[in-house]
């Protein structure tokens, strides 16, 4: 397993990064943490002309809390994520994702936002970023712009709305209020796997114990990340009782688009899904009120 | 670093003695195939078949000659000119070694391409066209046998006219027919169709060679990922017309085999052609997905077994019939006599009066195997079948498990016990090691715990399983790998000063054999294993032996060792006497030191007759101090075991969880506990893998799926639960040593434990079988259908 | 296709080469500057047998380019024995019997390594998700686990263990 020939730039700041995307542009890769993309090119089921090489824009590796946003620089290292206090105390469904990227050794060098911007319907930050509500920072030739998350994903798999000059820079999560929390679990056949069906859930919780926000997002039941909209909004305004949330977790279930493969028949996905977001929304509930 | 215990080593055996090869392998100095680099080598990539099943219509080169490092471009009709473009297969079929002008799977080779660099060679086999007209496909076997199957072997209509390789049957058909029709009228019967699926060894290591010919002497040398090296040799010398002491082989050191490395695969003949024709050394290594999917596949053998008992479940008769996937070429590695090689060791721990076995094998569309993964010729099938109907016929009958398998088991009186099905087994006490390993995981408390947790909704499993393997093959009357009898060989030197030098015809792929082998010579002459050095794997300086798999190092190799060892004993006897003056039978033996009898202090150490056997040596023999042995063992050995394994099961998501497994395993002598204990944890976890994880799957088109390591699931350390060991010991009568071997007991039985513990777990409501791998969703499916699905 | 020229620290020692760029660095090590003890097993990144330290931590050197590690400094096998002093690791392998063939074992004790220098005390639970992304296919990693324990007590507490001969192999 080879890869076919290409040439390589090492991007020495965003602005070089991005002088190169915009003069190769639909020929050029960019080269992060290069764990979707190097086996794409082993396989030679990726053929780029030029790869853009950004892992030495070392001031796109930060993780930092500012003006009630959780700022994550693009380049960050999932182990970093993982290992990050910040994380762990203040957004355990960040922690709760990172750790079941891929496996630990990956994680030393994947990243975030190559994660993010491989748009594979199989990878895990998409669908917790969607359940969190996310804004992703695209840096293009004419400046930044912010793109939510929901409008990242388009209906192909493997496709953003990044332009072929743009460089993913930056993940922004708005910062936990007082009663809010969320969850990610996933289902693997084994450790280290992508999902048999992933859910992030994350709720916002009033003073009363009301629903003042729900994300939930779903991971490999479908050619895209799947933002369950349907069931976001059955939980708006509920108590999050055990039934409301038996509700949200079936109606989750029915925006899953699952295919038999490799990981199990549809239904066993599709049954995954809703097992996954009663799960997901009790612990996203329980953290909310302060338990684990 | 720490030696494993204070003062001088004098005996070698049953010490954890520390491996004396880890010295090379902790440095990142160990010699593997891939690590070989010679002056001028070139690489080779193969081009491989995309289709299960085409003609070839054409195949242009041109452009791959073009591309920049590239040496040459090998096709099936360039060897078919040279006449070798077929080989020979261990199950006397004919392989293609590049098809000529037919693929018949997925990932056939088509094209050898040698370059200046593994990344010329890889571009040299992208710029290949091949031009094929599909054909259509036999996956399933069930249809191979249609009378509208296509013929997928043409080639050898003659003397095959349709898809069915052979027809094999044992056992006394009638017997058995008449004791299944008296348990259907005053007895049980239980039946159950199960499928032990297609997999792969997967060493971490995968195969490759370098091949270097030398025109002046006109020797070729293959370093190459060899299980058996010699009868390698063997076979390259019949293939390939060069006289057979100009060829030499060499196994380096070897990442893993499980019976992958047994067979001769096409790159390794390639590599020798492109060597020939190009005059230079030449390495081909696979590629994991070129692993996975076209070197030695195991297993794949659709089973239908049956029991006959009485009322209280005692056993009569077992009725099989298997239909073995082959795929499309027959190369199996299986001795001659038996097709089905030692299949019919499925009447297992139990006392069958009667027994009948049946297999059809056949052609389909997929790769060509059915080597032994990590097990004795298709053990494993037999072991799972029995293990499984034991189980069905407890529920039965109304009976535990256990309950059934203490009622069954050969007593330990009757051994050597021959069964129905023509085995003799050696020895064996089964009821002591299944009721050791229920007092050690508390059996009865474990029962006790399911009951209350079924109670409340939970789901708990406990599972047996208590086998006998048989390993050690010969003997050569009835055993062989492409004809040459399954005996092993030692040669031993002792130099002057005491220091032994020992070659063996096995060869070592992790077992340590440069530990236990030099731990044998030294118990037999009283000195450390520390002075014994143990070589293997380079057939010009190795005694010819016939390889390492199907547990036969220690049984056979092992036995030749003693034997040679017993031989330099015998004649540093006679040297003691000549230099003490004294008769041979004035002599006693004490570890490491003849002495004459009724004067202790009067003695010569083996290094004393060592160095006498070349500086004084009695006029009346030959000097020197060296013997070589060449084993044919009397029998085979019958180790065996007891495995308990518990089970969660989550009824949300069909996830197994195994909470506990403890094996009890009985390998006769142990010759070194500590990797006694290693081979166990890895052949457990071998037997955990196609359990729950592992499977070759094909799609209705002979597409491989599951052809990398992020679809062929070998289980993590996440997966592999700490397992738990304990041991009887039970000598084999017939081996020297009273040794049996142990590398794929656990292999063997380990899988059914898993199987039997999740069907426990499901038992009350009516579940009898699922097929292996249980997966979270064959589970959630029979939770779902049961009711017992939440979330 | 371009060429590069790159200058990496491996186990203290500058090397410096001309790799095309999509040169995998595992073959640089192995094919170019002869270290091969780093090892190859899956194309896909899944089974570790390529471990190495790149600026201390552990990646899989099938998945980075030679390119790539231009500049940085790199550990292997080969560096972990030190002045004829075998690593703790090393030690505990050999002493817990954590290898048979040996083909996995540099790859899961750079990851080890690395797991070490994270946590310096890790439970066994934190070891075995400390070596998921490592396939062993002989030793059922109880060994593993054991080898890695005795070498994290004896980088805590380096006077609590007899001290290695530095010999090896016996």
């Amino acid at each position: 397993m080879i890869p076919g020939p290409f040439d390589y730039q090492v991007a020495g700041s965003v602005a070089e990064a991005i002088a190169l995307l915009d003069q190769h542009g639909a020929d050029a890769k960019v080269l992060a943490g290069g764990h979707s993309l190097i086996p794409l090119l082993r396989f030679r089921l990726a053929s780029p002309a030029v790869l853009v090489d950004i892992n030495r824009l070392r001031d796109l590796e930060y993780i930092q809390e500012a003006d009630g946003t959780l700022h994550i620089g693009a380049l960050t290292r999932e182990v970093d994520l993982e290992a990050s206090d910040l994380i762990r105390r203040r957004y355990p469904i960040l922690a709760d994702t990172a750790r079941v990227i891929a496996d630990p050794v990956v994680r030393n060098w994947a990243t975030v936002g190559g994660n993010l911007a491989h748009a594979d319907p199989a990878n895990d930050h998409p669908a917790t970023m969607l359940a969190l509500g996310a804004q992703l920072v695209a840096t293009g030739p004419a400046g930044q712009r912010l793109i939510p998350i929901e409008h990242f994903f388009t209906d192909s798999s493997f496709e953003t709305t990044l332009q072929p000059n743009e460089l993913l820079t930056e993940i922004r999560v708005p910062a936990p209020s007082e009663r809010s929390g969320g969850a990610y679990l996933k289902l693997e056949r084994k450790v280290g796997d992508y999902a048999i069906a992933g859910v992030a859930a994350y709720v916002v919780l009033d003073g009363a114990g009301h629903v003042t926000y729900a994300g939930i997002g779903l991971t490999n039941v479908g050619p895209t990340p799947i933002k369950a909209r349907a069931a976001e909004q059955l939980l708006l305004g509920s108590t999050l009782d055990d039934a409301v949330i038996a509700q949200a977790a079936r109606q989750a279930a029915a925006e899953a688009q699952p295919v038999s493969d490799l990981r199990g028949p549809a239904d066993y996905k599709r049954a995954m899904v809703e097992t996954l977001t009663m799960r997901a929304l009790r612990q996203a509930r329980s953290r909310a009120t302060g338990g684990a | 670093m720490t030696t494993t215990s204070a003062g001088p080593h004098v005996h070698g055996l049953g010490e954890p003695y520390k491996r004396k090869e880890d010295a090379r392998f902790i440095r990142g100095k160990g010699n593997y195939v891939d690590d070989i680099q010679l002056p001028g080598m070139l690489y080779a990539d193969i081009v491989r078949s995309p289709y299960a099943h085409a003609l070839i219509k054409s195949i242009d080169i041109s452009k791959a000659l073009q591309v920049p490092g590239v040496v040459a471009v090998i096709t099936g009709k360039d060897l078919e000119a040279a006449g070798l473009a077929w080989m020979p297969t261990l199950s006397g079929d004919s392989e293609a070694v590049l098809a000529v002008d037919r693929v018949l799977y997925q990932m056939q080779e088509v094209a050898f391409v040698v370059a200046e660099s593994r990344y010329a060679a890889a571009d040299g086999a992208a710029a290949v066209e091949v031009d094929y007209e599909p054909l259509p496909v036999v996956v399933d076997p069930h249809k191979a046998l249609a009378p509208d199957a296509p013929l997928l072997r043409p080639d050898k209509k003659d003397r095959q006219p349709t898809n069915q390789i052979y027809h094999w049957e044992t056992g006394d058909r009638a017997a058995t027919d008449a004791a299944f029709a008296e348990a259907e009228q005053n007895g049980v019967v239980v039946r159950q169709d199960m499928y032990v699926p297609r997999i792969h060894p997967a060493p971490i290591e995968t195969c490759g060679c370098v091949a270097d010919y030398n025109a002046a002497t006109g020797k070729l040398t293959v370093w190459m990922t060899s299980q058996a090296p010699h009868a390698h040799r063997t076979l390259f010398a019949i293939v390939s017309g060069l006289p057979e002491h100009r060829i030499r082989v060499i196994s380096p050191d070897v990442g893993g085999g499980f019976g992958n490395k047994v067979p001769i695969y096409p790159g390794y003949v390639c590599a020798v052609v492109a060597a020939l024709k190009t005059g230079r050394p030449v390495k081909w290594i696979e590629d994991r997905t070129e692993n996975l999917t076209s070197t030695g596949f195991a297993r794949d053998y659709h089973i239908h077994a049956e029991i006959a008992a009485d009322k209280e479940g005692t056993v009569k008769a077992l009725r099989v019939y298997t239909l073995a996937d082959h795929g499309a070429f027959d190369a199996a590695a299986q001795p001659t006599k038996f097709p089905a090689g030692l299949f019919h060791i499925c009447t297992g721990s139990y006392d069958f009066k009667h027994a009948h076995v049946a297999v059809d094998a056949v052609h389909t569309n997929k790769a060509p195997g059915g080597i032994a993964y990590r097990c004795s010729f298709r053990v494993t099938e037999a072991s799972y079948l029995i293990e499984r109907m034991m189980d069905t016929l407890a529920r039965e009958v109304g009976k535990d498990p256990a309950e059934i398998r203490l009622q069954n088991f050969i007593k330990p009186e009757a051994f050597p016990y021959r069964s129905a099905l023509g085995w003799t087994y050696d020895s064996g006490n089964y009821e002591r090691a299944l009721r050791l390993a229920m007092e050690k995981i508390g059996y009865e408390e474990l029962r006790r715990e399911q009951a209350e947790k079924r109670a409340r909704g939970e789901l708990m499993g406990i599972g047996i399983s208590s086998f006998t393997e048989i390993v050690g093959a010969g003997p050569g009357k009835h055993f062989d790998i492409a004809g040459i009898q399954m005996f092993d060989s030692c040669e031993i030197r002792v130099h002057p000063t005491g220091k032994v030098l020992a070659r063996i015809g096995v060869q070592t792929q992790g077992q340590g054999h440069e530990t236990t082998f030099a731990q044998i010579i030294a118990a037999e002459l009283g000195i450390s294993p520390d002075d014994v050095d143990v070589e293997h794997g380079d057939t010009d300086t190795a005694p010819y032996g016939l390889g390492t798999y199907a547990s036969r190092s220690t049984p056979v190799g092992g036995a030749a060792t003693a034997v040679a060892a017993r031989k330099i004993r015998d004649k540093a006897r006679k040297i003691a006497a000549y230099l003490l003056e004294v008769g041979e039978e004035d002599l006693e033996w004490e570890p490491g030191r003849f002495y004459v009898r009724g004067s202790p202090s009067k003695g010569k150490t083996i290094q004393e007759i060592a160095f006498a056997a070349y500086t004084n040596c009695p006029p009346y023999l030959e000097p020197g101090l060296e013997a070589v042995n060449y084993y044919d063992p009397p029998n085979l050995t019958y180790p065996f075991g007891s495995y308990i394994c518990v089970v969660d099961i989550d009824r949300g998501t069909g996830e197994v969880h195994i909470r506990r497994f403890l094996a009890v395993d009985d390998c006769g002598t142990v010759i070194n506990p500590m990797i006694v204990e290693g081979q166990i944890h890895g052949g457990l976890t071998q037997g955990l893998a196609p359990a729950l994880y592992e499977q070759l799957a094909y799609d209705e088109n002979g597409n491989v799926l599951g052809s990398n390591f992020q679809d062929y699931l070998i289980p993590t350390a996440m997966e592999t639960p700490r397992w738990e060991t304990a041991r009887t010991v039970t000598p084999s009568p017939h081996h020297p040593i009273g040794a049996k071997g142990v590398g794929e007991s656990p292999t063997v039985g380990a899988p059914q434990a898993i199987a039997n513990a999740v069907v426990d777990a499901l038992a009350h409501v009516g579940v009898r079988h699922i097929d292996i791998p249980i997966t979270p969703w064959k589970v959630w499916a029979i939770l779902k259908e049961k009711g017992l699905a939440t979330a | 296709m371009s060429i590069h020229h790159i200058r990496v620290t491996i186990n203290g020692k500058l090397y410096e080469g001309d790799v095309e760029a999509r040169t995998l660095l595992v073959h640089w090590l192995r094919d170019s500057l002869r270290l091969t003890g780093t090892h190859i097993g899956c194309d896909t990144s899944s089974c570790g047998a390529c471990t190495i330290l790149v600026d201390g931590k552990a990646v899989k050197s099938c998945t980075m380019l030679a390119v790539q590690a231009d500049g940085r400094e790199l550990l292997t096998v080969e560096g972990l024995e030190q002045n004829g002093k075998l690593h703790p690791l090393q030690e505990g392998f050999h002493v817990e019997h954590a290898l048979q063939c040996g083909y996995c074992t540099p790859g899961m004790m750079m990851a080890a390594l690395a797991l070490l220098k994270r946590n310096p005390d890790p439970s066994e639970q934190e070891i075995r998700e400390g070596i998921s992304g490592n396939l062993c296919r002989c030793t059922g990693y109880v060994n593993i686990v054991k080898a890695i324990q005795y070498a994290a007590q004896k980088l805590r507490e380096p006077e609590q263990v007899p001290a290695g001969s530095g010999g090896g192999g016996e």
